[in-house]
């Protein structure tokens, strides 16, 4: 989803300090490495995924975010990234607080439950959703929490959440997500990325 | 020990004024080189050695006829690649191959040291190395690493001398001794010190070497090293050249046989007494408490980027410690990338072919030395 990267690019402002929660094998950090001057730092649950980062020189540590966020200070990094793991937090709520507290901002994107093929798939099959963005079964997908777009929205709504920018992507596309489109970007989105701050 | 093999050092002039309070001068310090400095002098890497390493990391050791005790990590395309990078290692002072130690002569009264000799801890050892940067006229090195006793020297180093080093990666250590860590250097002292033979530290005059003491302290050191499932793997209760128990306490089980050898062989390479000064420099040693119990305000004025190492099976210096030095460091915003590598191999993981740990090294080191 190389669109959601340059989405999240466009968000961090140069000569920052970022952090990627959740940080996979380092290629959204890599690729904001190279297209901004950034400070970036990384933590990753999977020992493969960390090893990966590590060996590719990026400052990445192995840990949990739901108990390792707590060694960074408060508003240390300008910029936290949660990109597409909200879901897979035993507590996405705890998980959000630290995020607001550790960064000035955090960007966070989430995979829309209420995409229309998702709930077609539902709908029709009757059977738990398999998508090119949700590719597990129900017995072994990592998500624990999945939610939709508007799940999200009011989250940061009814938590005095600031949204500074939200937008939909579809088939490579953006656009903005607002009080009035909500429910047709619910539908038509496959990801909503937000930028959000306390 | 073998003195006529030709051991490089240098002599510090430099007084040093010691933690104890008594100052030293003039004493050696031995060190070897792999591979070459190149015309920028950015390419040099100050490896730190364990308790009883020594200065001959990677190649046949000269003295043990061995492979050296990094042999696996560094060396020509290994994971620190000597056709790269320049690796300066001494032998630490207290230690037993060329450096300042007890078993030095004391010029004033012509005897060994002994225990006469002063007390030394990690913050002299890496205070008396920094002396090797201003012989190779090195401003900066690329990077300071070690494993155990050498990643405390790693901590100490950057908060000594927060300027000299590029990167730095403390591996499979701590920033602060544990006392389950100091309850086991004084077994292997109190097994020394039992040995009839030790003589107050003085065996060296009577002509004598505790050696039995010396070689329990080392099984039982040994012990410590690795992990109950690698033990049980490789030795179970596999006995040892004999089908079944002898009912005596001969060396029935494989492992008890492996522990005497261990122990044995360590005593020929080894000076007892370097092993009192140098386990008593690891108990001394607590970065957290010489900074006010604050162990990130040790590392405020570096800006060295750091990669922790621990491993899962390593019970000496857990997973949990090395951790302690990441939440330091993260507390002021340094740059530390911590991993924990999977390994039965205990504590002596870092010593052994575990290749992801070699690889991650190499790939980090590679890539670190690129965009630094």
């Amino acid at each position: 989803m190389k669109q959601e990267f340059k989405i999240i690019s466009d968000f961090i402002e140069k000569n920052t300090r970022v952090l990627d929660v959740g940080c996979g094998d380092g290629t959204l950090m890599e690729y904001l490495k190279t297209n901004k001057e950034i400070d970036i730092r990384g933590i990753e649950i999977s020992k493969s995924n960390s090893q990966k980062c590590v060996s590719k020189g990026l400052t990445v540590i192995e840990g949990d975010a739901e108990k390792d966020l707590t060694q960074f200070p408060d508003s240390s990094f300008d910029f936290v990234i949660l990109s597409q793991t909200l879901q897979a937090f035993l507590n996405p709520e705890i998980v959000i607080q630290e995020l607001l507290r550790v960064g000035k901002k955090a960007i966070v994107t989430v995979p829309n439950f209420g995409f229309w093929k998702v709930r077609l798939h539902l709908l029709i099959k009757g059977t738990m959703p398999i998508t090119k963005n949700l590719p597990d079964e129900w017995y072994n997908t990592p998500n624990l929490h999945m939610c939709t777009i508007k799940d999200f929205y009011n989250f940061c709504h009814d938590r005095k959440i600031k949204l500074d920018k939200a937008l939909a992507l579809h088939n490579e596309k953006t656009s903005p997500i607002n009080e009035i489109n909500l429910n047709i970007k619910n539908l038509s989105a496959e990801l909503g990325i937000f930028l959000i701050e306390k | 020990m073998n003195k006529n093999v030709n051991i490089k050092s240098i002599i510090i002039d430099k007084p040093l004024k010691l933690d104890c309070g008594q100052t030293i001068n003039n004493f050696p310090l031995a060190y070897e080189t792999y591979g070459a400095l190149n015309e920028k002098k950015d390419n040099a890497i100050l490896v730190f050695h364990a308790l009883t390493g020594d200065q001959f990391v990677s190649g046949i050791n000269p003295i043990t006829k061995k492979d050296g005790w990094w042999s696996y990590a560094v060396g020509p395309n290994k994971a620190i690649d000597t056709n790269k990078y320049f690796i300066i290692c001494a032998n630490v002072i207290g230690g037993c191959l060329g450096s300042f130690g007890p078993s030095n002569t004391n010029s004033e009264t012509n005897k060994v040291y002994g225990t006469t000799f002063p007390i030394i801890t990690i913050n002299d050892m890496v205070n008396a190395q920094n002396n090797l940067l201003d012989f190779f006229q090195i401003e900066k090195l690329f990077a300071v690493m070690g494993g155990s006793m050498g990643g405390m020297q790693v901590l100490q180093f950057i908060s000594n001398f927060p300027d000299r080093a590029k990167i730095a990666i403390p591996i499979a250590c701590t920033s602060s001794h544990s006392a389950q860590n100091i309850a086991f250097n004084e077994l292997g002292r109190q097994s020394i010190m039992a040995d009839t033979n030790w003589i107050n530290g003085d065996y060296a005059n009577q002509n004598k070497t505790p050696d039995k003491g010396l070689s329990v302290a080392r099984m039982a050191a040994h012990i410590t090293y690795l992990s109950k499932n690698g033990l049980q793997e490789k030795f179970g209760r596999k006995l040892q050249e004999r089908d079944d128990l002898k009912f005596g306490f001969d060396a029935d089980f494989q492992i008890e046989s492996y522990l005497r050898h261990q122990g044995s062989v360590f005593v020929d390479r080894f000076d007892a007494n370097s092993y009192l000064y140098i386990t008593r420099a690891m108990d001394y040693f607590d970065l957290t408490k010489e900074y006010g119990g604050n162990l990130s305000k040790a590392f405020e004025k570096t800006k060295t980027k750091f990669l922790v190492i621990s491993f899962t099976s390593d019970w000496l210096y857990p997973t949990s410690e090395n951790k302690e030095i990441v939440i330091a460091l993260n507390a002021i915003g340094a740059d530390v990338a911590f991993v924990e590598i999977e390994s039965d191999k205990g504590h002596d993981s870092f010593l052994l072919d575990v290749p992801e740990f070699l690889n991650t090294l190499n790939d980090y080191i590679n890539n670190s030395y690129l965009t630094i």
